[in-house]
């Protein structure tokens, strides 16, 4: 009965959808006002239908319906319950239903706290993303529906993939979606300011948070699934350019193009067309990733030939989407006005620089990952396009932008005198480069690995010494602490996110240049010495769990500073999918992981080690984490909550001079 | 320099610069392509050597063997119709199963020997990566033809 209800919630919130994306939408070309406040109201209907079709289906998952097909083959009564929650978005279906959930509650949201809105400008935002819900609710209702019903009724379920039995399932799917989903507000924001014809600075205002928040969880979304894959695969590997991480990664680049130039259109008044095409591109790029990742494009693109109904409906709404959408840019686009001028010198234009680079770093990495599924769809031969060519031309791209990091802020807007920057930033650079300098030959680091901590050692400094900056151009009787309070939110937004990418750079040099790995066969009672750390492996025993048994062994390992730990991999027999798993056993510190998995038992009782040691992994997520951090601060900034205000230009000297 | 002469130099540079990466990054992209061939196609002859390629199909049964080291191993991948040893050394991934699919990326020696540094059994539901199932019927294709 529940999951009927839950397929007829949906059905309701269809045609809710369908009710907000047009008359709305019709009232705010019209001047209905009528028409127009239909919005809000039916975004709420919307919202409380699709939540009562989500938790329906997590009342099934729950409650072991196996006589629902997509609870049968995602979920097991012997799974653990909160597996059986994470279990929902396991699948398809379900992530669809997730993907969907996730979007009413932007909607929700967006209802909610946009009451300095112009009532039109809601209404065509909150009716854009109605048309972007109700594809997605007729994608589920016609070819992929959660709630089918298997006749008669499965036994038992087949359990979802042991793989995907973690604590990173239950976090990692919702916190991407969030991203995902996310940037539908800023391709809502800037399809309804083409369609109103109001762009400008106040739209840049309305749209930033929204953007900052969204682009925030994808940063969250994407550390948690390289996290999660670099304990849970087992081979201590955290990103490998496979198709599902690049998929996630390309919107994440043009949504940080789309945060930098927003600052410009905000600011200056600058940027507005080239804005509204960033966030096009960043929410067809979401799309795009949805779609790869969950429909089974990846597995086989001949996946498509047993439902061509799937295959033909994304490929339709792909094009409606990404071309109705740039179709309307072509049109509206010339009438919006180009906005400040600015000089070649100036911080508009090392943005521009910035946007340039990340898009072109985007372009690399859809040519990599689309050109194979390219060919093997139009049966001209197998390919694949490995982690070699990424890095050969992801690096290179980098390079400027991290160099641009540390010097862009200090550069001012309009126009700048060349001298005056480098005077300023000649200190730092000459640090930086003594720096990588005495790296590279007093310490005997690679040329690479050297240039890296350089890179980031030059981001360090160019954000401590912005900030001793303007802590110091404080008025007469204005303490350092009282200045340090008046800077608004955004500003340490900035800092925090790009001291995030510097901790990042100097993890990545490090774990790349430093990390030792090796294998080894061992049995019960012996030692093995690898980079100063001595392994032994004392015991080994059967452990049963709640759906699988496994081989569990203890290893005890002293370190060359005398630190004694002890470390206990398992090898689990998954018994329901009679699948093998690893599961690694990791050590982590500040400066160093140390990272266990057992491959497979030989005939003699030895089992195959492998054994790694992984400098300042650590600082890859604690980067992560600060970039997203970053984010979220500048989202929080006073300025946007400042609703009266709004629209009227920057009154306050401080937030004039911010940053970002 | 007048302004206009100013804009036209900017403009070239800027296209010089986007050809240059363009160029840069297409020679890095062929490069690192990696083709993928079945056994069948590699006895043939059609397999480069001195580059890096994938070969695909599935485990022959009984072929898998270690090394008194316990850390180098060899095992045949075969198409049905032909096949080819595969040698590695390390551990094996965990869907790696005797008559099941494999994929395997390496380069081929002088001696024929096809040496692996990378061994890839996908998670997939049928434990069969899309590459070998495609080697697969390929060979099966090929043994038909020969009979």
């Amino acid at each position: 009965m529940i999951p009927e209800l839950g397929n007829f919630a949906l059905m309701l919130a269809l045609s809710l959808a369908l009710v907000q994306g047009s008359l709305p939408l019709i009232g705010a070309w019209r001047g209905n006002a009528r028409w127009i406040a239909l919005a809000r109201p039916s975004a709420a209907g919307h919202f409380v239908f699709i939540l009562f079709a989500f938790a329906s289906l997590v009342a099934a998952f729950v409650g072991n319906d196996f006589s629902v097909a997509y609870v049968a083959s995602n979920s097991n009564s012997m799974l653990p319950l909160y597996y059986r929650v994470a279990a929902v978005w396991g699948g398809h279906e379900g992530s669809l239903l997730l993907w969907v959930t996730i979007l009413a509650s932007w909607m929700g949201a967006v209802a909610l706290f946009s009451r300095q809105l112009p009532p039109a400008m809601t209404a065509r935002v909150l009716g854009v993303m109605a048309w972007i819900s109700a594809g997605f609710l007729l994608f589920m209702l016609f070819t992929s529906n959660p709630f089918d019903r298997l006749l008669p009724a499965a036994r038992d379920g087949r359990d979802l993939n042991p793989l995907l039995q973690d604590f990173g399932m239950i976090v990692h799917p919702p916190l991407l979606y969030m991203g995902y989903v996310g940037f539908s507000v800023a391709f809502a924001f800037a399809i309804a300011a083409l369609l109103g014809g109001q762009l400008d600075a106040a739209w840049a205002r309305w749209s930033r948070p929204w953007t900052l928040v969204a682009w925030a969880f994808l940063t969250l979304g994407i550390f948690m699934g390289s996290f999660w894959a670099y304990y849970e695969l087992g081979w201590g590997g955290w990103w490998f350019w496979d198709a599902v991480e690049n998929a996630s990664f390309m919107p994440w680049l043009v949504g940080t193009a789309l945060i930098h130039s927003l600052i410009v259109t905000e600011k200056r008044g600058s940027f507005k067309n080239w804005t509204v095409l960033l966030a096009i591109v960043a929410f067809s790029l979401s799309l795009l990733g949805t779609f790869l990742v969950r429909s089974g494009v990846l597995t086989s693109v001949h996946a498509f030939a047993t439902d061509p109904r799937r295959g033909l409906f994304i490929l339709a709404f792909l094009a409606l989407v990404i071309g109705g959408s740039l179709l309307l840019y072509a049109w509206r686009a010339p009438s919006v006005g180009l906005g400040g001028r600015f000089a070649l010198f100036s911080r508009e234009s090392l943005l521009m620089l910035n946007n340039v680079l990340l898009l072109t770093a985007t372009a690399t990495i859809l040519l990599g990952t689309l050109y194979p599924l390219f060919l093997d769809a139009l049966d001209l031969g197998k390919i694949s396009v490995g982690a070699p060519y990424f890095e050969s031309v992801f690096t290179p791209l980098l390079l400027p932008v991290l160099l641009l990091m540390a010097a862009a802020p200090f550069v001012e807007w309009k126009q700048a005198a060349f001298r005056d920057v480098a005077w300023r930033v000649s200190r730092i650079a000459q640090a930086s480069l003594l720096f990588g300098l005495t790296a590279w030959l007093g310490w005997k680091f690679s040329p690479t690995v050297a240039g890296g901590l350089m890179l980031a050692v030059w981001i360090l400094l160019g954000t401590a010494l912005h900030l001793l900056q303007r802590l110091s151009a404080r008025g007469h009787g204005v303490s350092a602490g009282r200045q340090a309070a008046r800077q608004p939110l955004s500003y340490w937004g900035m800092l925090a996110a790009h001291a995030g990418v510097a901790v990042f750079v100097i993890g990545v040099a490090l774990v790349k240049g430093g990390e030792v790995s090796e294998d080894a066969s061992l049995r019960v009672g012996d030692s093995y010495v690898s980079n100063g750390w001595r392994y032994s492996f004392t015991d080994l025993r059967k452990v049963d769990g709640p759906n699988y048994v496994a081989a569990r062994a203890t290893f005890e390992v002293r370190g060359a500073d005398g630190s004694v730990l002890m470390l206990q991999p398992e090898k689990r027999y998954y018994t329901v999918q009679q699948m093998p798993m690893t599961e690694a056993a990791i050590d982590r510190g500040l400066t160093r992981d140390i990272y266990l998995s057992l491959g497979e038992p030989g005939a003699d009782g030895a089992w195959l080690v492998r054994i790694q040691n992984k400098p300042f992994m650590a600082w890859i997520w604690a980067g992560c984490l600060m970039i997203a951090a970053g984010g979220l601060l500048a989202a929080s900034d006073r300025r946007y909550r400042l609703a009266r205000h709004a629209a009227s230009p920057e009154q306050a000297p401080a937030a004039a001079v911010a940053v970002s | 320099m007048t302004r206009r002469q100013h804009r036209l130099l900017l403009l070239a540079a800027a296209l010089g610069g986007l050809a240059l990466s363009a160029w840069l990054i297409l020679s890095a992209f062929k490069k690192n392509l990696v083709f993928f061939y079945t056994p069948t196609q590699v006895l043939a002859g059609e397999a480069p050597r001195n580059r890096s390629f994938r070969l695909g199909g599935m485990v022959e049964r009984d072929s898998l063997k270690r090394e008194a080291d316990g850390i180098t191993v060899s095992f045949v991948v075969t198409d049905t119709a032909r096949s080819l040893p595969v040698h590695y050394r390390g551990i094996l991934p965990d869907l790696f199963r005797e008559g099941k699919g494999v994929v395997a990326q390496g380069k081929l020696g002088a001696d024929q020997r096809f040496v692996a540094d990378e061994v890839l059994a996908k998670h997939d539901e049928n434990y069969m990566p899309p590459d070998a199932a495609y080697a697969l019927k390929q060979g099966r294709q090929t043994a038909k033809v020969d009979k």
